[in-house]
């Protein structure tokens, strides 16, 4: 499945910079020590921007939840459909999720609380986009 | 004349706020429905902003009203079902100029202004306040109401249209481009990922089927009432263009959008205005209508820590706004003869219920009591409106079914099984929405 490019903004840039560059980073708040994802303008505990930073993960993480998409309104997925849609959970912090379409895992086989690790996947625009799959 | 959005002032978000200084205070008094399409075929006649007008002429007449003694105005100015006006599409001027046009010549098309409608309806002469509750007509009710319960306004209209398009829901715009901005790769609703609007929903009914031990077919009786109490809503998309019962070989079959949601888990999108006409309830006493008190109303603002909601976020939210419900009313649970929260998608109308905590009911009970009779004819209706997988996206069929049961008009629909006496409604999320509790008396 070949994503759709990504142009990063500003806020986002850290991210997938740090995917082009093997590395999975998810913004932390060091005042609070508290990581959220997707990333946000000011940390969402204590409201401030002055302590946000990015922090780089384990890239290990859980299969938290997973849908299958059928209609998929997204031009660029829609002849692979059906396929899982995932949403994992850290090791470092099971409050923080990211999406997954767990390749290499059937379509609707998909084992909730399996372990699984982060893969860089290419994009439709060369940015490297991060991906898991199970931990076998 | 500018009109502003809301402030967050006038939203009741927070527990310990105590009974509502403005209870029984404001009334509905008033109903307007424009007839359905499922999309614009682009004639003036037909257009969103016809509709608006229709609805509120409509509601106007009902409530017996002259027009001239109608001092408020609050409206949703978002009118998509997911479709925009597509980027360098000719507008067709021909039903721009058919009304009194704004600067904005989509106005009346693809969005809605206070302005479009003061120009087009010149018997609104003596409206002076005006505001905006956008998001969908939960927002604007609650706007409304806390408007005249402040004195703002006496006789306000209250008004949400929609409009729909040609083309596939959401498939236009980024999801059609090669590339995405950074944020849409990590960020809920549309992203990179391909999710459907129903997705967050189905992980939601997910997880909730693993927890408690049910199943998607368990949702099947509800489904089956939900478009049975819909036949029944002539003002319905459904009553209106497909008079078709679901059965549960229908719902089982369907093809699924983003499994474990299917297509009748969605409510479909149509182009529909509805409007109410609300009054103090000094005022409403020697109107043509039954008045219908507002004893409450609640908003929900739950926030999720990452991408989607889990069900304990959504647990926990629902069964503070059911809170919230209930203190500003000054009523329990017990007291609610019946509910009309919003359902599409119909996969999380049991995290409303369960927070209602309605006949008496805890988490992981609603697809249990969703087995027993839950009709408009036995004493635990369910939905009697339909809602929205009854009757087409609108987010108001829940408001108006309320009005009509406590006032006696909901026809083939009332209830029957208990005196239908206090009704609540509100939307669209679990996890965020506008709630109303209405009641048969001010008190």
């Amino acid at each position: 499945m070949v994503k759709q490019g990504i142009v990063p903004d500003d806020l986002t840039k850290p991210f997938w910079d740090a995917a082009n560059e093997g590395r999975l980073e998810i913004q932390n708040c060091s005042a609070c020590n508290r990581l959220q994802n997707p990333p946000l303008a000011a940390c969402s505990q204590c409201k401030s921007s002055d302590n946000l930073e990015w922090k780089v993960m384990s890239g290990k993480g859980k299969i938290y939840n997973y849908g299958v998409v059928y209609d998929c309104p997204v031009r660029l997925l829609q002849e692979d459909q059906p396929f899982n849609l995932v949403v994992i959970t850290l090791d470092e912090d099971s409050g923080i999720q990211m999406y997954s379409h767990l390749p290499g895992t059937s379509v609707d086989d998909v084992p909730v609380g399996a372990s699984v690790e982060v893969i860089f996947e290419k994009s439709a625009n060369g940015q490297m986009i991060p991906e898991w799959q199970i931990v076998s | 004349m500018v009109t502003e959005n809301a402030p967050a002032s006038m939203y009741r978000t927070t527990e310990g706020l105590g009974v509502w200084e403005h209870k029984g205070k404001v009334a509905a008094v008033g109903i307007g429905h424009s007839p359905t399409t499922r999309r614009w075929d682009g004639t003036a006649e037909n257009s969103m902003g016809a509709n608006s007008i229709f609805a509120l002429r409509q509601a106007i007449a009902d409530a017996g009203v002259n027009p001239a003694d109608i001092d408020g105005l609050v409206l949703d100015p978002v009118t998509t079902t997911g479709a925009h006006w597509p980027e360098g599409q000719e507008i067709p001027m021909d039903v721009v100029n058919h009304y009194n046009p704004t600067d904005d010549p989509l106005d009346g098309i693809a969005k809605l202004s206070v302005e479009w409608i003061l120009k087009n309806m010149p018997e609104l002469s003596n409206v002076k306040f005006t505001m905006y509750g956008p998001g969908c007509m939960s927002h604007a009710i609650v706007v409304a109401a806390q408007a005249v319960g402040e004195g703002r306004t006496h006789t306000c209209l209250v008004l949400k249209s929609w409009h729909n398009l040609e083309g596939r829901y959401n498939q236009a715009g980024i999801s059609a481009s090669d590339t995405v901005p950074g944020v849409f790769a990590m960020t809920p609703g549309r992203t990179l990922w391909g999710a459907p609007g129903s997705y967050g929903t189905a992980l939601q009914f997910a997880e909730y089927c693993r927890k408690y031990g049910k199943s998607h077919d368990m949702m099947a009786p509800f489904m089956a009432n939900s478009r049975r109490n819909g036949l029944l809503f002539p003002e319905g998309y459904w009553a209106q263009h497909r008079p078709e019962e679901l059965t549960t070989e229908d719902y089982l079959n369907a093809r699924w959008i983003a499994k474990p949601a299917s297509l009748f888990d969605n409510d479909i999108p149509i182009m529909v205005s509805g409007a109410y006409l609300f009054t103090t309830a000094e005022r409403a006493k020697d109107m043509k209508q039954k008045p219908v008190y507002i004893i409450n109303h609640a908003s929900s603002r739950g926030a999720q820590r990452s991408i989607l909601p889990t069900l304990d976020e959504v647990e926990k939210e629902t069964a503070e706004t059911g809170r919230k419900i209930y203190e500003g009313a000054g009523i329990t649970a017990a007291d609610l003869s019946f509910e009309n929260m919003y359902d599409g998608f119909s996969l999380f109308h049991q995290f409303h219920l369960e927070g209602l905590r309605f006949r008496g009911m805890q988490n992981g009970d609603a697809l249990d009591f969703y087995q027993t009779d839950i009709s408009i004819e036995g004493p635990d209706p369910v939905l009697p409106s339909g809602g929205n997988i009854g009757s087409g996206r609108s987010r108001f069929w829940m408001h108006t079914d309320c009005i009509q049961q406590i006032q006696g008009r909901a026809g083939a629909r009332s209830i029957i099984g208990v005196k239908p006496e206090i009704g609540v409604s509100g939307g669209p999320m679990p996890m965020g929405g506008n709630f109303t509790v209405w009641s048969a008396t001010p008190d």
